[in-house]
């Protein structure tokens, strides 16, 4: 569903990722673990379509970047730490909106199972600017889904949410992973990562240093893991 | 679930309804140039004791330079709406022709500016005394207009990616702007002093011009603009 090779991106003289080879299968659940710095969101912002590789091969969905960048946008669902919606507007308006960029046909009955799915039903006639910060990451996790993309990317989701928002951003994240998703999601918080991943790819200096599955992981655990392949 | 990707006249008036929605919903770009217009024409209208005649010759000076601050306050704030929440990287990533982006924003842009146009000018009017309410007038407001957002609109989403924004629009923009503005204030001041018609096809000729080739350039441009 993705594959990336060689992939080099530079800002100027600075290199951020120095030939990174990376790939996903369909319905994989990847989380890319790294330390600040490690190129983990330029990573992501490149798999978006939002940033230009600057050497390399990049492939989502069986489209290549940046060539075919608008039909990999249709298939792709983004999260960030940032909501990317207008506070002014009302939940409902803001998915109409973002329904109308994505062509999604029958857009009331799908803007109701979206907000069923996220638990906002109840709030979607508020605006955005009333929401607490893990409602809004909620509504932006049914935004990103409201045109069914088939690969979901998300960069640090759980950014400045509390306990109680973090575990119900857990539900919806398993909810959109069960529907069969490839799913790629940068975190600093192990422990969750470890409980919704299914593969564990460590990003350090620009390249992919170690990678592990949910399954061999059985023997020991994700931290120590992390700690081994930065050191090693 | 069936998706197909909207055709750039669907995706410019999602935007459009979007901006508007937001916008007259709060008001809050609207009220500050408009709040900034009214100021400035109080103040010139104190700070000059004028007979008829000077009137009707400021009168497209003073017009123009309201609508340039006011319209270089609304477009800050109409790019600095995408910015600050990640909403502009919510548009980049749809999977529409990226100039839809441009139209839209720069539609909902000028549509603002007209508001405050269609509510300065019956107030100067009042002020001034003089008469506003002409249509070759309004035409040339309308042209003026559709020049400044135009350049503006490209070039407030250039400026809105760095921290100086806020001071980086009216560098960039004034000097670039510098032929419509020209050209605006030369065509309404002719039409209010009376000025044959053959004075005024000139400065009307450069703004449907400029209108024209800014337009084609940032549909050009816009992608590369925001691109990372």
């Amino acid at each position: 569903m993705i594959e990336v090779k060689k992939l080099v991106k530079r800002f100027g003289l600075k290199i951020i990722l120095r030939g990174l080879d990376f790939s996903v299968e369909p319905g994989e659940f990847v989380a890319l673990l790294g330390p600040n710095g490690a190129g983990k969101t330029t990573f992501l912002r490149i798999l978006a379509t939002l940033s230009r590789p600057s050497l390399g091969e990049v492939k989502v969905a069986g489209y290549n970047l940046p060539a075919q960048s608008a039909q990999v946008r249709a298939k792709l669902g983004v999260v960030s730490h940032l909501p990317l919606l207008y506070p002014d507007l009302t939940a409902e308006e803001n998915l109409l909106f973002y329904g109308r960029m994505y062509g999604v046909e029958n857009m009331s009955a799908r803007i109701t199972e979206v907000l069923e799915m996220v638990g906002l039903e109840n709030r979607r006639k508020d605006l955005v600017r009333t929401f607490s910060r893990g409602m809004q990451q909620r509504l932006a996790i049914g935004r990103a889904v409201i045109h069914d993309p088939e690969v979901m990317l998300f960069d640090e989701p759980y950014t400045g949410l509390d306990q109680d928002a973090s575990e119900m951003l857990d539900e919806v994240l398993r909810s959109v992973a069960a529907k069969g998703r490839t799913v790629v999601m940068t975190s600093h918080d192990l422990a969750r990562a470890e409980d919704l991943a299914t593969r564990f790819d460590i990003l350090s200096r620009g390249v992919i240093t170690a990678s592990t599955t949910q399954k061999k992981l059985k023997k020991t655990n994700l931290l120590a893991f992390y700690k081994e392949s930065l050191e090693a | 679930m069936k998706t197909s990707s909207p055709s750039l006249l669907k995706a410019t008036l999602a935007i459009v309804r979007k901006d508007l929605a937001a916008e007259f919903r709060s008001f809050e770009m609207i009220s500050a140039m408009l709040v900034f217009s009214l100021l400035v024409i109080i103040i010139f209208n104190f700070a000059l004791e004028l007979d008829i005649k000077t009137r009707q010759s400021v009168t497209a000076g003073v017009l123009w330079t309201t609508f340039a601050f006011a319209g270089t306050l609304g477009l800050n704030r109409s790019m600095s709406v995408e910015k600050d929440r990640g909403c502009m990287d919510g548009l980049l990533l749809a999977p529409v022709d990226r100039s839809a982006i441009y139209f839209g924003k720069a539609i909902s842009n000028l549509t603002f500016m007209l508001v405050v146009e269609a509510i300065i000018l019956p107030v100067y009017s009042m002020l001034y005394n003089v008469n506003l309410f002409r249509i070759d007038l309004v035409g040339v407001i309308l042209l003026g207009s559709i020049g400044y957002t135009a350049v503006g609109t490209l070039l407030s989403t250039m400026s809105a990616q760095t921290r100086t924004r806020e001071i980086l629009l009216p560098i960039l923009l004034f000097p670039v702007a510098i032929p419509v503005l020209l050209a605006a204030v030369k065509a309404s001041g002719g039409l209010l002093t009376g000025a044959e018609f053959s004075e005024i096809l000139t400065p009307l000729n450069i703004l449907i011009v400029y209108d024209v080739i800014f337009i084609a350039v940032a549909f050009m441009v816009f992608d590369f603009v925001v691109e990372e």
